[in-house]
């Protein structure tokens, strides 16, 4: 890379945090439990919006695993998202009614948290919807996997989003609060992935899954990505550029071997596709909130009104982690 | 007779001060060595967890950095406190802070009475190592090394080289002949005691205090030229990575560990409870005095390194996407090209299928849309028949296509009326085998119903397409299987290709051919060539085909030829 390239990304990275910066005001306090945090506590982070039902079984999910504590940030919810959160005990939540967009899709407010919060931490970063399943996850807690990582020298950790959706139209089995979603949406596509190597940042975008078969295959370009690098050892200069797909420093990117090896990598599993999504989709695309224009959610929108299925015969049910490991969708690279 | 542990502790002290209680309260003398980088008030609390044993000692303390001598000069101010303050000890067995003993100290004293003139070290001359990280073996022996490796990786690479090019080559002292191994050893009385008493250990001191890593080098070389019976071996369960830094263990390895009949094992996840309640507080024994037995742990590991460093051919995912010609292997597994054929044969893939007992794709690289055998509009993996999404990433479709399907074999059918962009991969790739009927495209031309002019256009612009296809099938930097008939060629025998093909695809079911499929019609072929030649055009890639003569394959003239032997 040249000296001129490398000036101009860390003149983007600076320009992250500036906006962050100037954005913080945005940020109300509702429930500031930051003091609380232990040295070396893992953390998450999180914005949503109007997700109530999802969130009981999203905090256990997480607390099961290790996380110590929550960083959310809340965009205007009405359904008492907001309300519940805050009276977690080891949750911290701030509430914005500024625009999604404008905060480059939440980026800005969790690149101020993470600055002020989460230097020298282990983060992860998620939405509501999204769990993380890495190795031998059943049997060792996010702690082994951030402990084995730090004596391996590695500062981030690949996990590729794998959208689950259930057999059948998504409205004929509601979703519960506190139920686990993948009681519902059990299914996942197995191996229809593209990659493509993302040459400025050094990531790789993987585009692919259910959403690129159903929704978007005459225009594959347009496709969501899949690629996240949610879990990091924070340092405060640290920004993710765009949501969680990469990163700056742009080594930090380098998540992937590139002679033929496999790094270790885990898997955010998406419940997106359950009852909920038709009305999110209704109101994602009334607010314009989203990526491109929304495009993504427009074509949801035009689809869903057929009532698709997800489901193919193909489709793979999920069992656990082995299984995705097996398929070929994230490994255990030299951790035994 | 006794056995006493020195400790080497850096973290997680408390479970360094459970292990040391188990083996102090199974009267095994203990010397705790704490890394001086650690503060004042966890080394105090760890002395307040065992002030109330009498058998438990603590050395002065030296700082530990990697590689570096503090470790060694730990080690010797440890165990001359051991030998000096427990005159019963025989064996003194290292160990660090995130050991376990896995099984009962009173095995592991009984192994050692009935061996009591051994010394457990692995001790293994520098040209017969292959474990070294950063290929310096003699090398840690005859450079200086006074920059941090984990600090100042750049300088202290520089630094070496400097010295190999200069030829800068220190002197090994005399009577020593350097050694490696792993650092936990387990040593008797009298070789530690010669080690540590020898009259020119200032002088050797001086020496290793220079050498790279001398934990590892030390008393591996020392004990040489003391002992009287090496025993080369470590009695500690302890794996490394291709980093250098050793494996841990976790809950999860109970079972292996507890099948392993090794005595102490390192390195343990200090959260590993599981592990520490069931090793240090329930009482296994029961169990025959059994070998050490590491070889399932063994796998294990190098399986788990393996994976890191080759990974899994024809797997392209989030955490592994090799470079061009990294791949150890462009797709998953053998399968096959078929060009020409169906154009050559009426329902070839049907007869294919049949005869081979697999799926045969038609068109996989059809401009429209994807010919996934059965005419399936979404494959394995849930591949989609969209053109589209195939044409956005063309090697990542194929080489899915080859990973869904593994155990399975893949043929499809390819021709210059398909999308070119695979044309490279599937020739540099060992596990495509390619088979071409040269000028195949023609006969759908012929049998069309278009203007002349039409057809010697569109023949014209496939004849280019193969062509430049053959020539990079024909270049030196094919890897794939391959063969090439001409059209002519292929007629006027088609059996035998058939076989060797249909043998590739199904080795195990050795039977002969009895069936060909049916040829198209080729009647007037000749002349249509003609015709094209006629208009200008030079068709050369169905070979030599006579005009007006029709081609007379060898299977009208001799019926079932394969059955007789």
């Amino acid at each position: 890379m040249s000296i001129l390239g490398a000036v101009k990304l860390r003149s983007r990275r600076r320009r992250a945090h500036l906006r962050a910066f100037l954005k913080r005001h945005q940020l109300k306090s509702v429930a500031d439990r930051t003091r609380g945090i232990a040295a070396n506590a893992i953390l998450l982070l999180c914005t949503l919006r109007n997700e109530r039902v999802r969130l009981p079984f999203f905090l256990r999910y997480y607390r099961d695993l290790g996380v110590e504590h929550f960083l959310f940030v809340d965009n205007d919810s009405d359904d008492g998202s907001r309300e519940f959160l805050a009276d977690q005990p080891d949750v911290s939540i701030w509430t914005t009614s500024a625009s999604y967009k404008a905060s480059r899709f939440g980026v800005d407010w969790l690149t101020w948290l993470q600055r002020r919060y989460c230097h020298q931490h282990w983060c992860l970063t998620v939405d509501v919807d999204e769990f993380l399943v890495y190795p031998f996850c059943e049997t060792r807690p996010l702690r082994a996997l951030t402990d084995w990582l730090d004596s391996s020298a590695i500062r981030s950790f690949s996990a590729m989003m794998l959208d689950m959706y259930p057999k059948g139209s998504m409205q004929s089995r509601p979703y519960h609060e506190g139920q686990n979603p993948f009681e519902i949406a059990q299914w996942f596509d197995s191996g229809n992935y593209t990659i493509h190597r993302n040459g400025g940042l050094g990531n790789l975008w993987i585009q692919g899954g259910p959403r690129s078969r159903v929704f978007f295959p005459d225009q594959p370009a347009m496709a969501p990505a899949l690629n996240k690098i949610p879990l990091v050892h924070w340092h405060r200069s640290y920004a993710y550029v765009s949501s969680t797909h990469m990163l700056l420093p742009r080594g930090l990117n380098l998540v992937y071997d590139e002679w033929g090896g496999e790094k270790a990598s885990g898997c955010l599993l998406h419940a997106k596709f359950l009852d909920t999504f038709a009305s999110k989709a209704a109101e994602e695309m009334q607010r314009g909130q989203h990526y491109g224009a929304s495009v993504e959610y427009r074509s949801y929108q035009e689809k869903l009104a057929k009532q698709p299925d997800l489901w193919c015969k193909f489709s793979e049910k999920y069992i656990n982690w082995r299984q995705l490991e097996i398929l070929g969708l994230m490994s255990k690279g030299n951790w035994a | 007779m006794s056995v006493g542990f020195v400790m080497l502790c850096h973290t997680a002290l408390d479970r360094a001060a459970e292990v040391a209680r188990h083996w102090a309260e199974r009267d095994c003398p203990v010397v705790i060595h704490v890394d001086r980088r650690v503060e004042r008030p966890a080394y105090d609390g760890l002395m307040a967890a065992l002030a109330d044993l009498g058998n438990v000692r603590f050395s002065g303390r030296y700082a530990c950095e990697w590689g570096t001598w503090g470790i060694v000069a730990a080690t010797q101010e440890a165990a001359t406190l051991m030998l000096r303050e427990f005159a019963e000890v025989r064996h003194v067995y290292l160990a660090s802070g995130s050991c376990l003993p896995l099984r009962p100290v009173e095995e592991l004293r009984r192994y050692l009475d009935s061996r009591p003139r051994t010394d457990f070290i692995e001790s293994v001359t520098t040209s017969d190592v292959g474990w070294t990280v950063g290929g310096l073996n003699l090398e840690r022996f005859t450079l200086r090394f006074p920059f941090s490796w984990r600090k100042r990786r750049r300088i202290f690479d520089w630094y070496v080289r400097f010295q190999r090019r200069i030829g800068f080559c220190r002197k090994v002292p005399a009577g020593l002949v350097p050694h490696l191994g792993s650092q936990w050893w387990c040593l008797t009385r009298q070789t530690l005691s010669a080690i540590l008493e020898s009259p020119d250990r200032a002088e050797t001191d001086r020496y290793f205090r220079r050498v790279w890593i001398p934990d590892e080098s030390y008393f591996q070389t020392m004990v040489r030229l003391y002992s009287t019976n090496v025993e080369s071996r470590s009695l500690t369960l302890s794996k490394f990575d291709y980093q250098g830094k050793p494996h841990i263990f976790y809950d999860d390895h109970l079972q292996l560990l507890r099948r392993s009949d090794c005595f102490v094992a390192r390195k343990i996840w200090p959260q590993a409870d599981k592990l520490y309640d069931t090793f240090l507080h329930n009482a296994g024994g029961g169990q025959p005095a059994a070998e050490p037995n590491p070889g399932k742990i063994d796998r294990l590991f190098s399986k788990a390194v393996e994976r890191r460093i080759k990974g899994r051919a024809g797997l392209y995912m989030q955490s592994r996407f090799p470079n061009e010609n990294w791949e150890n292997g462009r797709t998953a597994a053998p399968y096959s090209v078929l060009e020409g054929f169906s154009e050559v044969f009426e329902n070839f893939e049907v007869w294919l299928g049949k005869v081979a007992g697999t799926r045969a794709h038609g068109h996989l690289f059809a401009p429209d849309r994807v010919e996934f055998a059965g005419n399936e509009t979404v494959f394995s993996g849930a591949l989609s028949d969209s053109a589209a999404l195939r044409d956005y990433a063309p090697k990542n479709f194929l080489s899915n296509l080859i990973w869904n399907t593994r155990g399975e074999r893949q043929c499809f059918q390819f021709g210059p009326n398909d999308r070119q962009d695979c044309s490279w991969f599937m020739a540099c790739d060992p596990n495509a085998q390619i088979s071409v009927i040269s000028g195949a495209w023609a006969i759908p031309l012929f049998h069309s119903n278009q203007n002349f002019s039409d057809i010697r256009r569109e023949a014209a612009r496939l004849q280019k397409i193969e062509a430049d296809h053959i020539g990079i099938l024909r270049s030196h930097y094919a890897k794939a299987r391959i063969r090439i008939w001409t059209l002519a060629e292929f007629v006027e025998n088609p059996m035998e290709p058939l076989q060797s093909i249909v043998d590739e695809i199904s080795p195990r079911s050795a039977r002969r051919l009895t069936e060909a499929p049916r040829l198209a019609d080729l009647k007037g072929f000749g002349q249509f060539l003609q015709n094209l030649r006629n208009q200008g055009m030079q068709p050369v890639l169905m070979g030599d085909f006579p005009t007006g003569e029709d081609p007379t394959p060898a299977t009208t003239r001799r019926r079932r030829p394969y059955l007789v032997k």
